[in-house]
């Protein structure tokens, strides 16, 4: 009951428009869809913008120390989104986010990851964090998917709670895989110009 | 607001349901005959553009049948849609988050509120007035200079243009016009707008198509010709003075109040087009099958609905 009104939600609140660019919408394989991250609303709308069979199994990756903190949080993170909290701050070897993310694609989940690591304040986006090249070498099957989001960091940017009901557009790019002795200076920069190719001219 | 047992209500009904079912019935004949792959996707274009009329016909028909308070609703959901677009395709920055929230949260409902209480001044001066002092106070809370003219100025238009004036339009049900003069009811005067300047939209759209040639505007919009802006416009004319018994218009006023408001949606039309041409888009949005967006379907009422309304209310109240 939670999930399908998450879904209804989330697509009434951003208006999401889903475009599939050179990306096969209904291919049923393991992906880390990696996104600009500049609202809290990102993971959703990504999510809520998939079909629904690779909705079932993709799960967003989130900031344990932000969605963790009380039980409101993680009910909407994991109830309602059925997200995968990490770990960003202490990386022990116990408790490490790569390690926790490629089990949980073994066991046969996409991941929705935001490779800059917190949303950006103003639209523009930071470098991207080395996870997404350490989880695409751990994981080599999985397709490395580019999705651009754009204005939601105008419907509900940082440090506001209530959006403003504005149209968004969510781009799914083509499909990626890191390359055999790719560096992973490379591999981010690509990923990096893949999803700012993404992005409108405006 | 609709007299149901006047002959003009009926006449009315039975010219827009006629249209509509021939414009089916060929659309669905011509669908059956297209072979190669452009006739095919002009006619499914064609087929998408009849079906979304219905639908548009049948809500507005259904709002006004509810009375005003139904037109009211109606028409702030018409104005919501509208505004979102407008917004959503004209960049503001960050610091403009309380400027929005007070656009969509609080205005444009205040101002379909005072639509429902019929309290004339307020309607009238609301938006030109307060919102246009209020929404760059809460621009410049932000503290951002970037841009901040451009910004305001968008907002502010977004708001003039999808709430301000479509607002006009229910209002026009409040109007105390006489009883006697209006054999539809005062929904006659609605549909006599509506009618008007989507007709004339079509029809330029056809006369364009038989013989135009030289675009009225190369750079803004070079798919309009002159031809079928004058051509358009005087069958239109013809329509609304055909139409005069929804109002209370002589057919010859009705004919000069038609080619007044035809030009006045033209150039409307026009304006938003320049609008889309800066921001580099085709369509406003993605609503309306065929049609683009809301913005798409009453860009040419924006400017034309309140004009309309101070004829009526000036010269006929």
């Amino acid at each position: 009951m939670l999930r399908p009104t998450a879904v209804f939600l989330t697509k009434l609140i951003t208006g999401a428009n889903a475009q599939w660019v050179n990306c096969p919408k209904d291919r049923d394989c393991l992906r880390i869809y990696f996104a600009n991250h500049g609202s809290h609303l990102d993971f959703a709308t990504l999510w809520a913008a998939l079909p629904a069979f690779a909705r079932d199994k993709t799960r967003p990756v989130a900031a344990r120390d932000y969605w963790g903190k009380n039980a409101f949080t993680r009910t909407i993170a994991i109830g309602m989104f059925n997200s995968l909290l990490i770990n960003r701050e202490t990386i022990t070897r116990k408790d490490n986010p790569i390690e926790q993310m490629a089990a949980a694609m073994r066991e046969g989940n996409s991941l929705i990851i935001f490779p800059e690591g917190t949303r950006s304040m103003d639209g523009q986006m930071a470098e991207f964090k080395a996870g997404l090249y350490h989880l695409a070498n751990k994981v080599p099957e999985a397709e490395v998917v580019p999705v651009y989001l754009e204005n939601l960091n105008r419907i509900l940017p940082k440090g506001h709670l209530l959006p403003i009901p504005l149209l968004s557009r969510v781009v799914f790019g083509e499909p990626m895989r890191l390359q055999e002795g790719e560096r992973k200076t490379d591999f981010l920069l690509r990923c990096r110009h893949a999803l700012e190719s993404l992005a409108s001219p405006t | 607001m609709i007299d149901y047992a006047s002959p003009v209500t009926r006449n009315l009904l039975s010219a827009i349901f006629g249209v509509l079912i021939i414009a089916s019935v060929i659309g669905y004949l011509l669908a059956r005959k297209a072979k190669t792959d452009s006739a095919k996707a002009t006619v499914s274009n064609l087929n998408a553009r009849t079906k979304s009329w219905w639908v548009m016909v049948l809500v507005l028909l259904g709002a006004l049948a509810l009375g005003h308070r139904g037109t009211t609703i109606i028409f702030a959901f018409i104005s919501f849609f509208a505004l979102r677009e407008f917004l959503t395709a004209t960049p503001t920055k960050r610091a403009d988050y309380y400027a929005l929230c007070f656009a969509f949260f609080i205005i444009l409902p205040y101002q379909y509120w005072l639509v429902h209480t019929q309290w004339y001044g307020m309607f009238s001066i609301m938006i030109p007035v307060y919102a246009f002092a209020l929404l760059p106070i809460l621009s410049v809370i932000g503290g951002d200079s970037t841009d901040y003219l451009a910004r305001t100025a968008r907002t502010q238009w977004g708001l003039m243009v999808c709430v301000y004036c479509i607002s006009h339009i229910p209002m026009l049900l409040t109007l105390p016009i006489p009883a006697d003069s209006l054999r539809m009811g005062s929904a006659g005067l609605v549909l006599f707008l509506v009618c008007l300047i989507q007709g004339s939209d079509v029809l330029q759209y056809v006369w364009g198509k038989l013989c135009g040639k030289r675009p009225v505007a190369r750079v803004l919009s070079p798919k309009k010709p002159l031809e079928g802006l004058l051509g358009g416009v005087l069958t239109a004319s013809l329509l609304g003075a055909a139409m005069h018994r929804l109002t209370p218009f002589s057919p010859l006023q009705a004919f000069f109040v038609s080619l007044l408001l035809c030009f006045i949606a033209f150039f409307g039309g026009l304006v938003m087009s320049a609008i889309k041409r800066e921001r580099g888009i085709k369509d406003w949005g993605t609503l309306i099958e065929g049609h683009g967006g809301m913005m798409d379907r009453i860009d040419s009422l924006c400017f034309s609905a309140p004009v309309y309304f101070h004829i009526l209310r000036y010269y006929f109240t």
